[in-house]
């Protein structure tokens, strides 16, 4: 039986197959609130199928998904929209629409699914885009920004709504070290109260913001721990993937 | 040996069987999942939110920047019919009715189809790659993803506003059209503003105009329709883009063309004096 007191996410025997390949086999884990997992694994494995699973953009084959409680993946699309706004995503190529400022990015989630005042959705936007060290940014196109930039305008939006759940896809991908590092520390200032799930190839910053490592490998989950527990595996795709360097 | 002949032959013609029904379900899939888009469409139109500053936005993509194509072209297409036209009727001694001539096969068909497929090449095909293109980039996944319905947002708005702007760029390539007839005619035979208008509109009825500048409402309907249905639906990456493109221009103007043959019969129905 599920704590839903201590239990944010629990993704029970999902299977998912795209075609023919099975992409996810009987994959089962549990997060905790305010936990973060970082998903690792080699290129094709799954990682990213399974937040977009989280998120309800896939349906798996078989299993259920978990989220506060409610089965998503027996929910029809309007109760979805209940559980989707819990969370939020960021995606690996921060998926900012392109047609729309800055501004305007962070502004549509909060004019089309909240009551609040064109002031409060002003200072709302004000404040996150200083988080993540945008302000002189917000009239700029997509186009404008460089990929770091796009990368925290992407988290942005992600955190326009504060969401409970907090979901990443390749937070670093594309980025130098620097950069990498300063897109860590942002979701590190989230650590504290969301919960997260992060997709990762970067075990460095991997090990800096995760509390538990979930490891797949060809779609199925050979490992889930803590990094140190992980350096001494059997499996030796994992020990090389939670080890740095 | 002959019944292995025999039985390699059967495989064949069962594997050949076998990949025409895939193809046959295939189509009828795409032809279901079509219709069931149009109908989401037909749907989404009457149902709030109405994301009316988004089909403003797309009325000006649309319409706006599609008119400098629609003048010039107009423009062009009068003279040349014109030029074409007179040398035939004043061999006959018509030349008095080229103005005429010149109005109604404007009004009547030149300018709608030649409207509709201008735009179904400059709106159609960047309708369907900016929106396979969103979907490459995961733009249609993170707006679902914020539980907003992406279908409301970006295929209805698109399609309301091609709906829309045909109708107006058919009339600005009617009065192109005519304009440059009158320009044409009054350097070849000094014919006046006053006497060309007098001429050009003598037997042309409203029944002339408003019907068939209307029906262009469909053919704006089958273009936006049509084009987000090959960008929203694809899911290929950069091949996806060119295909929608590709298939948004080729499929709409085929449609438009289709449904003008039988839209041209229901006026006739509807309007029995427009029959030329």
């Amino acid at each position: 039986m599920t704590d839903w007191k201590e239990t944010a996410i629990f993704f029970d025997h999902v299977s998912m197959t795209f075609g023919e390949k099975q992409v996810l086999r009987d994959v089962t884990f549990s997060v905790a609130r305010r936990e973060t997992i970082c998903v690792l694994g080699r290129s094709g494995t799954g990682k990213s199928v399974t937040l977009k699973l989280l998120i309800a953009l896939l349906r798996p084959e078989a299993g259920h998904i978990w989220i506060d409680g409610d089965d998503i993946t027996q929910l029809r699309e309007q109760e979805l929209s209940r559980v989707r706004r819990k969370m939020g995503f960021l995606f690996q190529n921060a998926a900012l629409f392109d047609f729309l400022t800055l501004y305007d990015n962070l502004a549509l989630p909060l004019r089309r699914l909240t009551q609040k005042s064109k002031q409060e959705i002003e200072e709302i936007i004000d404040r996150v885009l200083q988080q993540v060290g945008l302000s002189g940014d917000r009239e700029k196109l997509p186009q404008e920004l460089s990929g770091g930039m796009k990368k925290r305008a992407g988290l942005a939006r992600a955190l326009v709504l504060e969401p409970q759940i907090l979901l990443v896809d390749e937070p670093s991908s594309g980025l130098d070290r620097i950069t990498a590092s300063e897109i860590d520390e942002l979701l590190l200032e989230q650590k504290q109260h969301t919960t997260m799930i992060i997709v990762s190839h970067d075990v460095h910053g991997a090990r800096r913001i995760g509390d538990r490592f979930a490891v797949l490998d060809h779609g199925q989950l050979v490992a889930l721990g803590k990094p140190l527990d992980l350096e001494d595996h059997d499996n030796e795709t994992v020990r090389k993937l939670v080890t740095e360097g | 040996m002959v019944n292995r002949l025999l039985a390699s032959k059967q495989k064949v013609a069962r594997r050949m069987s076998q990949k025409k029904a895939t193809g046959l379900t295939k189509g009828l899939e795409a032809i279901g999942n079509a219709a069931l888009f149009t109908l989401r469409v037909m749907k989404g139109a009457f149902r709030a939110p109405f994301e009316l500053a988004y089909v403003g936005l797309e009325l000006t993509d649309q319409g706006w920047r599609s008119l400098p194509l629609i003048v010039s072209s107009g423009f062009a297409l009068g003279l040349v019919m014109t030029l074409h036209t007179r040398t035939e009727l004043i061999k006959f001694g018509a030349g008095a009715w080229i103005p005429e001539i010149q109005c109604l096969s404007f009004f009547v068909e030149i300018g709608p189809l030649v409207a509709a497929l201008l735009v179904a090449g400059r709106v159609g095909a960047g309708m369907g790659a900016s929106l396979a293109e969103m979907r490459a980039t995961e733009q249609i996944d993170a707006i679902e993803a914020l539980s907003i319905d992406s279908f409301k947002l970006l295929v209805v708005p698109r399609v309301l506003a091609c709906f829309l702007a045909l109708p107006l760029l058919t009339t600005f390539m009617d009065f192109c059209g005519v304009t440059s007839g009158f320009l044409s005619e009054h350097f070849l035979s000094h014919i006046s503003l006053q006497l060309y208008v007098e001429r050009a509109f003598r037997g042309v009825e409203w029944s002339n105009f408003i019907p068939p500048t209307l029906k262009t409402a469909v053919f704006g309907f089958i273009i936006g329709t049509v084009s987000c249905f090959f960008g929203y639906t694809t899911n290929e990456g950069a091949e996806g883009v060119r295909r929608a493109a590709t298939n948004s221009v080729v499929m709409s103007s085929l449609l438009v063309i289709l449904a003008d043959v039988l839209l041209v019969r229901i006026i006739f129905i509807l309007f029995p004096g427009t029959a030329l």
